[in-house]
């Protein structure tokens, strides 16, 4: 390749050094402070943590750090409980968004290659506009006297306004909302490469269109439906804006209590040990889905 | 495909698209409606969107905003054309896989960290260096920083269709590294550079969780301005300016995919 050889040496040392040096400065660099100032007690004043070693009339600095902060996260009951409840809004949210997305991606993948390529523009068209806006959408939508109250007053199914608005369950609507086309893609992307002439296969064989599509179609998808559940369900987990417009001051998720130490109760070693336990755990899902891909891949 | 099957697909369909769209379009109607109280339908009016021109502070920070994700777009698809590059045809200079996990993290690391990172960097930053103070600039440093990641992405795809013959083709004519750079790889990889510096300037645009972390004194950012004031409740002027943001991206990503079809059309991987 004509930029690894010879004269190409200038450019690409100038490419590769400008990447590393901002990915070290702007990327491991902050994740390290992070842990650093997690291991660090609070203190009054700026900043409002101690550092990690201090001189001392010995030779060597000390080293100065402290869990408190993990121990408070795993001892409290509050922590524990956003930490659970954060991996179960997730998890379920992934799931309905799921059984709402499979279909339209199976619909998608079925219709004509010009009808596919409005509707898969309609899918990715509200993931443009802003999340924000698309988050408050809801907070009209669900309020007591909003629309959605009135028609089913109207329409006689209630009698009273129903409280939708700062529950959890407006949470999970919210994150499947919002996170709906990141699992139409995977699986639409899937089922479009299929060999589609293995159902007709399978109906030929005498088998039923449900019992082929269990036995077949699903499958053959799933891989599909692990990416598409991992780009839901991780960045559900961390999940901030959704909780705090829509949920309720009980809804506790982990990017809500981190926000909630940070910039409410000031206290940036258990903002940063809550981090860290958040980063953990992502990273963590990452690694068993993306696994759990591949091992799917190989068989 | 049975009738009944058909027909279960396509409620399903219509199910899907009326959840993804129904929301935004009654945010819009309601944007139009004269009423006070956000939820009671008097009459259609474009109060509100006078009151918006008017709001002084809203201005500001949309031009800020307007800014800061210009600025941060244009630093993300410069250093995501440089991480594509390093991890598609040249090695980078230590392990791959820590370059590679480095400029795609934050795909997937939650926004609060994000931004409480970037802020204790900053803090850091400050304390020993004096450098950067907290406002514009921290907040579009940090933008660029997550930009970059899905500016590699974009371009590192359409760099992996682009036959590398091309650019040995332009060195034995006698091309220059950087002059087959210029001429040959650039203009191939034009139209996703365009997509990746839009998605940073889409998401810097969005960003309120980041931006809340490593704002200063000053520095308020549209996003923020509108979070404060939806989180104290529906108000009839945002209203008004969620139709305008919406409306103007549908119609800039709607121009963005049909110039860019027939194109696409071609060099589709199979």
């Amino acid at each position: 390749m004509s930029m690894t050889g010879g004269a190409g040496r200038g450019l690409r040392r100038v490419i590769l050094g400008a990447t590393t040096a901002w990915l070290l400065a702007f990327t491991l660099l902050p994740m390290l402070i992070v842990v650093a100032v997690s291991l660090s007690e609070p203190r009054l004043g700026a900043p409002p943590f101690t550092p990690l070693f201090e001189w001392g009339a010995g030779f060597w600095p000390i080293f100065n750090g402290h869990i408190t902060s993990y121990v408070t996260i795993a001892s409290d009951s509050l922590y524990v409980a956003a930490f659970v409840s954060s991996l179960r809004i997730a998890a379920t949210s992934a799931f309905i968004t799921l059984l709402i997305a499979y279909p339209m991606a199976y619909a998608i993948a079925r219709a004509s290659a010009r009808a596919r390529f409005a509707l898969l523009m309609l899918v990715i068209l509200p993931f443009w506009t802003s999340f924000l806006i698309r988050t408050y959408a809801w907070t009209g939508l669900l309020n007591t006297n909003g629309p959605i109250n009135n028609t089913l007053i109207n329409l006689g199914v209630v009698s009273e306004p129903l409280t939708l608005l700062h529950t959890e369950f407006a949470v999970h609507l919210g994150i499947v909302y919002s996170y709906l086309p990141f699992m139409v893609l995977p699986i639409y992307a899937v089922l479009e490469r299929m060999d589609w002439s293995l159902i007709e296969a399978a109906q030929d064989l005498g088998s039923r269109p449900y019992r082929a599509f269990v036995r077949v179609t699903l499958p053959l998808s799933l891989p599909g439906v692990f990416a598409g559940w991992l780009l839901v369900f991780i960045p559900a987990l961390g999940e901030f804006i959704i909780p705090d417009l829509l949920g309720g001051p009980d809804t506790l998720m982990l990017g809500r209590v981190l926000w909630t130490e940070f910039f409410n109760n000031r206290d940036w070693p258990l903002a940063s040990a809550l981090a860290v336990v958040l980063l953990m755990t992502v990273l963590l899902s990452a690694l068993l889905l993306v696994k759990a891909l591949q091992r799917r891949e190989a068989a | 495909m049975s009738g009944r099957r058909s027909v279960a697909l396509l409620s399903a369909l219509a199910f899907g698209y009326a959840f993804l769209y129904l929301p935004i379009v009654i945010l819009i109607v309601y944007s139009f409606n004269d009423s006070r109280l956000v939820t009671v339908w008097s009459h259609a009016s474009l109060r509100w969107y006078a009151a918006l021109l008017e709001n002084q502070q809203m201005l500001d920070a949309a031009w800020l905003s307007l800014r800061i994700a210009a600025v941060s777009a244009t630093v993300s698809v410069a250093l995501g054309t440089g991480a594509a590059f390093a991890l598609q045809r040249l090695k980078p200079f230590f392990a791959q896989r820590g370059y590679e996990a480095l400029a795609l993290m934050p795909l997937i690391v939650p926004e609060v960290l994000i931004g409480l990172a970037m802020l204790l960097l900053f803090v850091v930053l400050g304390d020993t260096i004096g450098w950067p103070e907290r406002g514009a600039t921290t907040i579009a440093l940090a933008h660029a920083s997550f930009g970059m990641a899905y500016a590699t992405v974009v371009i590192r795809a359409r760099l992996t269709q682009l036959d590398p013959a091309l650019d040995e083709a332009a060195a034995i004519l006698g091309a220059t590294p950087w002059r087959t750079f210029r001429r040959v790889t650039l203009p191939l990889l034009a139209p996703a550079i365009a997509a990746g510096w839009l998605l940073s300037f889409t998401l810097s645009l969005d960003d309120v969780v980041v931006a809340s972390f490593v704002t200063g004194p000053g520095a308020t950012t549209l996003p923020i301005v509108v979070f404060s004031s939806v989180r104290l409740g529906v108000s009839p002027q945002i209203n008004a300016l969620a139709t305008v943001i919406v409306v103007l991206v549908a119609v800039l990503i709607l121009t963005a995919t049909l110039m860019t079809r027939p194109g696409q059309r071609d060099g589709r991987r199979a």
